[in-house]
């Protein structure tokens, strides 16, 4: 623990195998007479309490990108995002550098952004339309399908056609009402299995379009915080903190967001399971009863948008309309909060970009604008919301530096959790039910307990 | 290359100039300063304050770090005023240069168009960083005054990550 010298022994965590090889899937392996192996990990994580060194050592950090980040799904970007044959966009699976691009054929496939010669990136544009990649540094040249087409000069390899070397590809990739995930792991749990009651979230989400379909292509604001992602992920679905680091908001602009996170809110937070949790706000919404009051309006305001729902959901208009969009934390790195889409990228154990964009239904117009402008005044580096809870990463990872008390607590609620009629453990609206969630999946993945 | 996007190179009189630019530097210090209730009042009502997230952007399709008409730039000054917003409490220690002003002459009454290169170094417990990029501001005269109907602030580093951002730029 903290205050114990550390292994001098130990050096840099030092990956054991390669990402592509077969390895049995989530069996952590930590090299011999380190300090961070799954033992010492299991001895930070207790049901009510967490070592503070889980977000400050490096060693630590190293070993989740290797036995997290790049063995589970990972949520990497959306289908709209590469609408055309041969559209692409630069994403992330945390530090690595993924092409994420639509073939001729019309598969959308994840690569790795290393040029199989001399690692070179061969993609340096953020986002565009190619049919090819050409690698600047000498010039190799791959297919939308990683493939390489050739390279000059082929007489110094024998002549054409002679390597087999194509960019490397996201081991397994899935999808989800659009939503694209990767697993750099061959093995493993399928995206079905991953989501488990999460994938209903995301479906309640793409309900609220009109033709059941989302947008996400009004890009994406970068906002980097110097903290550790767990930090990030354990506030996503904290409902604690709201009345108090977003109360400078909510006193000024009448917002209901506030009483949906106070003591009295019949909102309920939810451990779907996988390390998911969710703020079910329905029990308000529905108590409310009003169709669109979860966007903080009312149906005579968006006509259009109403009408294409009618026309599409009949008489489960209202309901649909009155319960609104989700606000679900999908592990490791995809947060919906209603209007607005997040994606966390750790970089370093004390560094996190969140990127953001705004939900958009293809087909609603009127409501895109709303939300997109409703979105751009909530999020990123001058949100009126978010800047304020970065800030609080920030401070929580200045904070956990000190030397004492060497853990955090997450106790908040445990004797008042029950199970819902799916057998999932549900909390009050201001209860850490989430962040238990997110530690006993860790927990398991880290130790494989 | 992009092409330019400067003012058309016009000549205004000098003390038009001098006007202008003391203008700009005054909003300039009631930024650094935190002085909300008197940079709010520089404002026009049909004012817009933009601060693009990346190049050739709509702000009506595409995110952007700040798109605030009048009444968003004043929910942003009482969130401000309130002295709990998190990110400015306490306040950056703020100051900033402004450089390179040109001024395009208005053509048939509409506001004046000028653009200035800046520097803002914000200071903080957490440490201090550099903001810069060129602000292209729309004036329009009102009783000898000048008053603001646009800021657009095009950030150098805009198409990559970007840290919290939340005092007046
Ligand atoms: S590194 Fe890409 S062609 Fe040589
Ligand atoms: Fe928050």
């Amino acid at each position: 623990m903290r205050g114990q010298e550390p292994n001098a022994g130990c050096g840099t965590w030092q990956p054991s195998c390669n990402l592509f090889s077969v390895r049995k899937w989530i069996q952590p392996e930590y090299p011999k007479g380190c300090q961070v192996d799954a033992h010492h990990i299991d001895a930070l994580i207790e049901p009510t309490r967490v070592h503070g060194s889980l977000y400050t050592d490096p060693e630590i950090f190293a070993a989740e990108l290797e036995t997290i980040w790049y063995q589970t799904w990972v949520y990497v970007g959306h289908e709209s995002e590469v609408p055309a044959a041969n559209d692409y966009v630069r994403k992330n699976i945390g530090p690595q550098d993924v092409i994420m691009v639509r073939g001729a054929d019309g598969v959308v496939r994840l690569m790795l952004n290393r040029c199989s010669h001399r690692g070179n990136k061969v993609c340096t544009e953020a986002s565009g339309n190619s049919g090819t990649f050409q690698c600047p540094y000498h010039g190799w040249n791959f297919r939308t399908t990683g493939e390489l087409i050739g390279y000059p000069y082929p007489e110094g390899y024998g002549g054409r056609g002679q390597l087999d070397l194509g960019l490397a590809q996201v081991s397994r990739v899935d999808s989800h009402e659009g939503f694209m995930f990767g697993s750099l792991s061959p093995d493993g749990p399928t995206l079905t299995e991953h989501l488990g009651d999460a994938a209903g979230e995301l479906t309640r989400l793409t309900k609220l379009s009109p033709t059941g379909e989302l947008d996400l292509s009004t890009g994406w604001l970068r906002h980097s915080a110097k903290a550790n992602w767990k930090f990030i992920h354990e506030n996503e679905t904290d409902g604690y903190h709201p009345q108090f680091v977003h109360g400078s908001i909510f006193s000024v602009a009448d917002s209901g967001i506030g009483a949906l996170y106070s003591e009295n809110s019949t909102a309920v937070t939810r451990d779907l399971g996988n390390g998911h949790s969710e703020n079910d706000l329905r029990p308000e919404f529905r108590r409310l009863g009003q169709p669109l009051g979860w966007f903080g309006t009312t149906a005579d305001r968006l006509p259009d948008y109403v009408a294409a729902m009618q026309t599409r959901h009949g008489d489960a208009t209202d309901e649909i309309l009155i319960e609104g969009a989700p606000h679900v934390m999908i592990f490791p790195n995809l947060f919906v909060a209603e209007i607005s889409i997040f994606v966390l990228q750790p970089l370093a154990v004390d560094h996190t970009v969140q990127h953001v964009t705004a939900v958009q239904f293809k087909g609603a117009p009127d409501i895109n604008k709303r939300m997109l402008q409703q979105c751009i005044g909530s999020v990123g580096p001058a949100g009126l919301l978010l800047a304020d809870d970065s800030e609080m990463y920030e401070r929580n990872q200045i904070g956990v530096g000190q030397r004492s008390p060497e853990w955090l607590d997450i106790r908040r609620g445990i004797d008042r959790e029950t199970t819902d009629e799916h057998g999932h453990l549900i909390g009050g609206a201001t209860d850490e039910t989430g962040m238990r969630a997110f530690w006993s999946h860790y927990r398991e993945l880290m130790t494989h307990a | 290359m992009r092409e330019a996007t400067g003012p058309e190179a016009t000549a205004v009189p000098e003390s038009m100039r001098r006007s202008v630019e003391a203008f700009l530097f005054r909003e300039a210090r009631l930024a650094d300063e935190h002085a909300y209730g008197e940079w709010e009042a520089l404002w026009t009502d049909d004012a817009l304050y933009w601060v693009p997230a990346a190049d050739d952007t709509d702000p009506m399709a595409h995110m952007s770090v700040i798109h605030d008409n009048r009444r968003r730039i004043m929910t942003r000054i009482k969130q401000l005023e309130t002295g709990k917003r998190l990110a400015q409490a306490p306040p950056s220690r703020l100051r900033r240069m402004i450089a390179n002003v040109e001024i395009a002459a208005p053509v048939d009454g509409a506001d004046f168009e000028v653009q200035a290169n800046f520097v803002v170094y914000e200071a903080r417990e957490s440490g201090t960083r550099s903001w810069a990029g060129r602000v292209t501001y729309r004036l329009r005269p009102h009783n000898g005054e000048w008053l603001l109907s646009y800021k657009k602030v095009d950030l150098v580093d805009r198409p990559w990550n970007l840290p919290t951002l939340a005092f007046l730029i």
